[in-house]
């Protein structure tokens, strides 16, 4: 393998900064073996390149070479060819610099500025080269998968990643699934962020489901004592067999006005309904649900909605509405227990949090439930940073909160309402991220997709997905290449802040004993070293 | 004597580019192609052989028939032994390099070969040794002469290539020296390479 990747591919004939450099193949490189994607070396004059195959073409020397073809059942012929009059051309974007001069042997690979010269030697990118840029497993990094076709690890510094807001799309069925497990069993063991994940599809506490298979181990499973499963539906967890740490239910006046907001298109309610709410909860203040409900004589509205100038169609509609929320089944008209603050004590301790759906998978209860919760943690965990920045003590933990069907949350008529809009655009000021899973990224407001730190992308086929999901990246119609031509399963696209260049890969094996005991055993020697530390206190 | 063995003729019209040669004996042509040397010292020369003629030794004196009544051609000779005398065999060869001391060049040397210079057959070793570098196909490629290029091209590549025990290997990779200098002229390399194939 190792020898295999250090040999010579061609050399640079032509390029440019901005559009990457063409290689000649050599005669002795298959143009065959040559794949998009993957990664060279460029031993420039003063510097080292690294870089990209992001294009592979053809090309003969004469053109009557296309119109009269020669005989290339002939061995010699053919073997003389090759190479020579016809050869192969790869298009490589630059990406990196490594070693050379001071700064990058200081500071690690540095983005390029400028291209190699002429007839630089082109090699396929040797296994210390790559770990070289994107690091070995150690405390803070994390193996996520292998870059396509190698063997080498792909680590993110996971520190890195969970101080802004990352994004992992991908179309129904390829795998985003998987990745957002693995990458959360990593934030879990390299960083010191918590994790609030709004289960709705029931993956990602307990087991999960899996094509084909049976069903794989999900995070309490494998981490019991650091992840802590919460149920909206306690019937259904109990029947599936999870073991559940509480069971949330919500209160009538728990319910705020702005909660009914980002409800708006999903409860069908008009624009004056809206702004009824407010006014609702004005007159009747906290019980204003109840209360609104509750108006059954006709007297008794009409003298109030000529009060607050209501008409009576739209108190028609918004009173349709709060019935739809009224008859899911987790609200109550008293909650027994404070989710929020149960949710938080769990946090503090650094304890993870999967909040499990179970039946209520409707998009009105993911909405209302992620909403109404994120906001009131949110808010505490704003007051307390601002507290800790006063009184210059320990800020809170940092905590990344999963969401799935981000679309729904963060699309361009909504964003600037709901809370994730704000935390994907006040980013880590409060120690608050979101970790968005989605597969219509083009439904995602420009402004939020452009704030996200690091994005992983599985396959996507939709021109306006792609578009989305790569707007601003240098090299994009590189890139695009490279993401229209990911298998349709178990390949990704990583690129941003936590890596310093883009990467298509292989996520980890999960779901074998083997990988469980992978994942675990590094779990074990955190505690163990942990332990160790604790006793030279 | 093996040098003596391997001397195939002797130097009567010598200019920069190349030199004829006569044999010493009738018809024991060395093949087209061949590589042959001569050696004026200190500089020993090298040459393809491109091109052979017999002809009557006086030039305006034209051979005539004479087996009308003999019943093989191996019989006109052997009832007019004076033949062999009065014909002679030539060859032309075309400079393709020298050697100077211990290192060998692949391009014209200074001087042209001296009149009356012995001209030896390149023993098999001396053949590797030469054609460890192509260039000179490029002197070959690009001089007139009266045969077809490719014609002399193959017949040369021939002949080397059976010094070779792979002569696949050393074919393709003239094959490929040739694809680089005739790159403009894609039927001519095919030509050659149709020429030389096994």
């Amino acid at each position: 393998m190792t020898e295999q990747n250090t040999e010579k591919l061609g050399i640079v004939v032509s390029g440019s900064s901005n559009k990457g450099v063409e290689v000649r193949l050599d005669s002795s490189a298959s143009v065959e073996d040559m794949v998009v994607g993957r990664y060279v070396t460029i031993e420039g004059q003063k510097r080292r390149f690294f870089g990209m195959i992001t294009d592979i073409s053809l090309g003969v020397i004469d053109q009557k070479l296309t119109l009269t073809p020669p005989d290339v059942s002939d061995p010699l012929t053919a073997e003389v060819l090759a190479g020579t009059s016809t050869y192969g051309t790869l298009h490589v974007f630059p990406y990196l610099t490594i070693g050379g001069d001071a700064t990058s042997l200081l500071e690690g690979p540095q983005p390029v500025k400028t291209v190699p010269s002429h007839f630089s030697t082109v090699n396929l990118a040797s296994d210390q080269d790559i770990e070289l840029v994107f690091g070995k497993e150690d405390k803070e990094r994390f193996w996520i998968g292998n870059p396509l076709d190698m063997e080498t690890k792909l680590c993110l510094n996971l520190e890195e990643l969970v101080k802004r807001s990352n994004g992992i799309f991908g179309k129904s069925g390829t795998g985003k699934t998987f990745l957002t497990r693995i990458l959360l069993i990593g934030m879990l063991q390299k960083s010191q962020a918590v994790n609030l994940i709004f289960d709705m599809h029931n993956e990602y506490g307990w087991a999960g489901t899996s094509e084909g298979r049976p069903p794989v181990k999900a995070l309490k499973q494998l981490f019991p004592s650091s992840v802590a499963v919460f149920a909206l539906d306690e019937e259904n967890s109990r029947r599936r067999g999870v073991s559940t740490d509480f069971v949330v239910r919500i209160g009538y006046d728990e319910i705020e006005p702005e909660d009914i907001v980002l409800l708006r298109q999903t409860l069908n309610l008009t624009e004056p309904a809206v702004e009824a709410v407010y006014q609702m909860r004005r007159k009747f203040g906290k019980n204003w649900l109840q209360n609104t409900l509750d108006l059954k004589d006709s007297d008794a509205i009409k003298d109030l909605l000529k009060e607050l100038n209501i008409h009576e169609s739209t108190f028609q509609n918004l009173q349709r509405g709060l019935a739809t929320i009224r008859r899911l089944p987790f609200i109550e008209p008293h909650a027994p227990t404070n989710a929020v603050q149960c949710i938080l004590e769990h946090l503090d301790r650094g304890i993870n949090v999967v909040l499990e759906f179970g039946r209520y998978r409707d998009i009105t209860s993911y909405i209302l439930v992620a909403n109404m919760l994120t906001r009131r943690i949110y808010a505490q965990y704003q007051e307390r940073t601002e507290k800790a920045m006063g009184e210059d003590t320990a800020k809170p933990r940092p905590l990344v909160i999963t969401i799935e069907e981000a679309h729904k949350f963060l699309n361009p008529e909504v964003s600037n309402q709901t809370i994730f809009g704000t935390i994907a655009r006040e980013m880590r000021k409060y120690n608050v991220t979101l970790l968005v899973i989605d597969q219509r990224p083009s439904g995602i407001d420009d402004e939020v997709m452009s704030q996200m730190g690091t994005k992983i992308t599985c396959l996507l086929d939709n021109e306006r997905d792609v578009d989305s999901v790569l707007a601003g990246v240098s090299g994009k119609s590189e890139l695009k290449s490279v993401l229209a031509k990911l298998a349709t399963k178990q390949q990704a696209l990583i690129f941003g802040h936590a890596v310093p260049m883009p990467v298509a890969f292989q996520p980890r094996e999960y779901g074998s004993a083997q990988s469980y005991k992978d994942f675990i055993s590094s779990e074990a020697e955190k505690v163990k070293e942990k332990d160790i530390e604790e006793l030279w206190k | 004597m093996a040098e003596l063995a391997d001397r195939v003729g002797e130097v009567i019209e010598a200019s920069t580019t190349g030199f004829v040669a006569q044999c010493y004996e009738l018809y024991q042509l060395p093949p087209l192609g061949s590589l042959v040397k001569t050696k004026d010292a200190p500089v020993e020369l090298y040459a393809v052989v491109y091109n052979a003629t017999t002809t009557s030794l006086e030039p305006g004196r034209r051979p005539i028939a004479r087996g009308k009544d003999e019943a093989t051609e191996e019989a006109i000779y052997q009832s007019s032994p004076q033949l062999l005398k009065l014909l002679r065999s030539e060859f032309n060869a075309l400079v393709v390099g020298h050697k100077q001391g211990e290192k060998l060049y692949h391009y014209l040397p200074p001087q042209p070969a001296r009149i009356h210079g012995f001209v030896y057959l390149c023993p098999p070793e001396e053949v590797k040794e030469f054609s460890q570098s192509f260039d000179f196909l490029n002197i070959l490629a690009n001089t007139h002469l009266p045969i077809p290029v490719e014609e002399l091209i193959a017949a040369c590549l021939r002949q080397m290539a059976e010094v070779y025990e792979d002569r696949h290997a050393f074919l393709v990779a003239a094959g490929k020296e040739l694809a680089i200098l005739l790159s403009g002229n894609f039927n001519q390399l095919k030509a050659i390479l149709g020429r030389i194939k096994e």
